[in-house]
């Protein structure tokens, strides 16, 4: 396996994308006085935890939804309470202008809370982080036979092999392997615990086959489908063989 | 410019050395300038297959050091023209070969040769890899026994991706197989792996199947190379349609399927399809 490494010496800086936690403050009034009052209150029980707590301030809520917001106020509201406003979010467009004139971040709009969507929320993204890396991941293709004492790893995707795979050679992948030929060595899918990972080949004499760390040798293999095209899936935390 | 073609295998007692001799002489005897090679440093043997064991002076490492030029190592056959041996060191360890050295030594052999054969040793260290990394084009041995397709299919991965070709991107080296010490009347009892398995696992084209034969040892013996034996033998022959093979010409492959004799051929009728 092979690691990437760069070269730091000479560059000031590195981007990377990062996820942040960040709590958002849901405006439901455009009169800041209120805001005030009200805050100072909740900042009062709990001082310590209201310090220097990034913000993001969602608009989606307000009423009447296209109330013209003075921004600066607001900003200065949050501030005298601890607070550090980072950005503004589902807003109209007149809105969004207003706060990015005096340095607010507009952050990517999401689903309302009501429909409780589990997992599927997008990250909040603080204001200082690079926009994160593009979601799909291609596929690592092989074109040639894979040979004894080779090990190949498809980080993040699956794993494609137009060819035999000999005894000795080992495939590994977070993914699905796919093997258009014979295999004969190790395959090994899902290997950072992906359970629905599997693997297909052309003609089965592995030397083992494992799927999110459940493995099985070749004694284990030869009852079931040896030499046959089959595909191989976890179920039930157990290995399955199955032609197709 | 000179081809480099190195003959390995991996595992040791296949038969490289022969191989080289063999295929040397037979390019040779077609008319090409043809140099061998013996990267087996500290166990030099090519010179007593080749016959020139008594006329050995200076060697490899003696030229990658300077201590001698290419012209006073090489040792001209005197059987035929054109063939010329640079015996390896035997005084010396495998570290004693670096990666200049050899650059150098081929390179100057390319400019005066049509071909240079590397004797491969066995293994995959220093010795080995040095052998592969400057070549075009890689002949693999193999006798039809398990470990032996093994280790080949290691050399093979090896020489996808530790050869100087790999490493710099170019087209990469043109592989053939060379089978070995094939015995048909064992492949038929089923106690030697056959041409097609073995061509299954290591998917490489086949260069040619010598069959196993007294002549092969009578001729190291007398330090001849196969092929330039006086009474042409079945090794001689398909080490000379081996030759002619990768001089590119077409030529079916013999000693595969079992001579046509009536009763037995019925018999192996099966076995014979799936060979053709």
């Amino acid at each position: 396996m092979t690691k990437t490494t760069r070269d730091t010496s000479n560059t000031s800086f590195q981007l990377k994308g990062g996820l942040f936690t960040l709590t958002v403050i849901y405006l439901f009034n455009p009169e800041l006085t209120v805001l005030g009052e009200q805050l100072a209150k909740l900042v009062k029980q709990t001082p310590k935890f209201f310090q220097n707590m990034p913000v993001v301030i969602d608009l989606h809520k307000l009423q009447p939804p296209s109330a013209t917001l003075d921004f600066t106020s607001l900003i200065q509201c949050l501030r005298e309470h601890g607070l550090i406003p980072i950005g503004v979010r589902s807003g109209n467009a007149l809105q969004h202008e207003a706060a990015a004139s005096i340095g607010l971040a507009i952050m990517p709009n999401t689903k309302t809370e009501a429909t409780a969507e589990p997992a599927t929320i997008k990250p909040t993204v603080a204001t200082d982080a690079a926009p994160a890396a593009p979601a799909v991941v291609l596929t690592k293709i092989i074109t040639q036979p894979i040979r004894s004492g080779q090990q190949i790893y498809a980080r993040n995707s699956d794993l494609v092999v137009l060819g035999p795979v000999s005894p000795g050679a080992e495939l590994i992948a977070d993914g699905n392997i796919h093997i258009y030929g014979a295999l004969r060595g190790r395959a090994l899918a899902g290997v950072s615990g992906n359970q629905s990972a599997r693997i297909f080949c052309q003609t089965l004499e592995a030397e083992l086959v494992s799927i999110a760390g459940h493995y099985w040798i070749s004694e284990d293999l030869h009852n079931s489908a040896m030499k046959e095209n089959v595909h191989i899936y976890l179920e039930k935390e157990r290995l399955h063989v199955s032609t197709y | 410019m000179a081809k480099i073609i190195v003959i390995t295998s991996g595992k040791g007692g296949v038969g490289k050395t022969t191989t080289s001799a063999a295929i040397a002489a037979g390019l040779a005897k077609r008319g090409f300038k043809t140099a061998v090679v013996d990267f087996d440093i500290g166990l030099r043997n090519l010179d007593l297959i080749m016959g020139c064991e008594r006329r050995v002076v200076y060697d490899f490492i003696n030229v990658i050091r300077g201590e001698a030029n290419l012209k006073q190592a090489l040792i001209k056959d005197k059987r035929i023209d054109n063939l010329f041996i640079l015996p390896a060191s035997q005084t010396r360890d495998k570290d004693a070969l670096t990666k200049e050295g050899v650059d150098q030594v081929l390179q100057e052999l390319q400019t005066e040769f049509d071909y240079i054969i590397c004797d491969s040793p066995a293994g995959i260290e220093r010795g080995a890899h040095l052998a592969m990394y400057f070549a075009d084009v890689a002949i693999v041995v193999t006798n039809p026994e398990v470990s032996s397709v093994r280790d080949s299919d290691r050399m093979l991965g090896l020489l996808a991706s530790k050869s100087r070709r790999a490493e710099q991107g170019l087209e990469p080296i043109k592989e053939h197989l060379l089978l070995t010490r094939y015995s048909l009347t064992r492949v038929q009892k089923g106690e030697m792996l056959g041409v097609d398995d073995i061509l299954e696992i290591l998917a490489i084209p086949l260069l040619g199947v010598i069959p196993e034969s007294q002549a092969v040892l009578r001729a190291s013996n007398a330090g001849v190379p196969i092929t330039l034996l006086d009474e042409l033998t079945d090794a001689g022959q398909a080490y000379l349609d081996s030759v002619a093979r990768l001089l590119g010409e077409d030529i079916p492959h013999r000693f595969v399927k079992p001579e046509k004799k009536g009763f037995l051929s019925r018999l192996f009728k099966s076995r014979e399809e799936t060979i053709a």
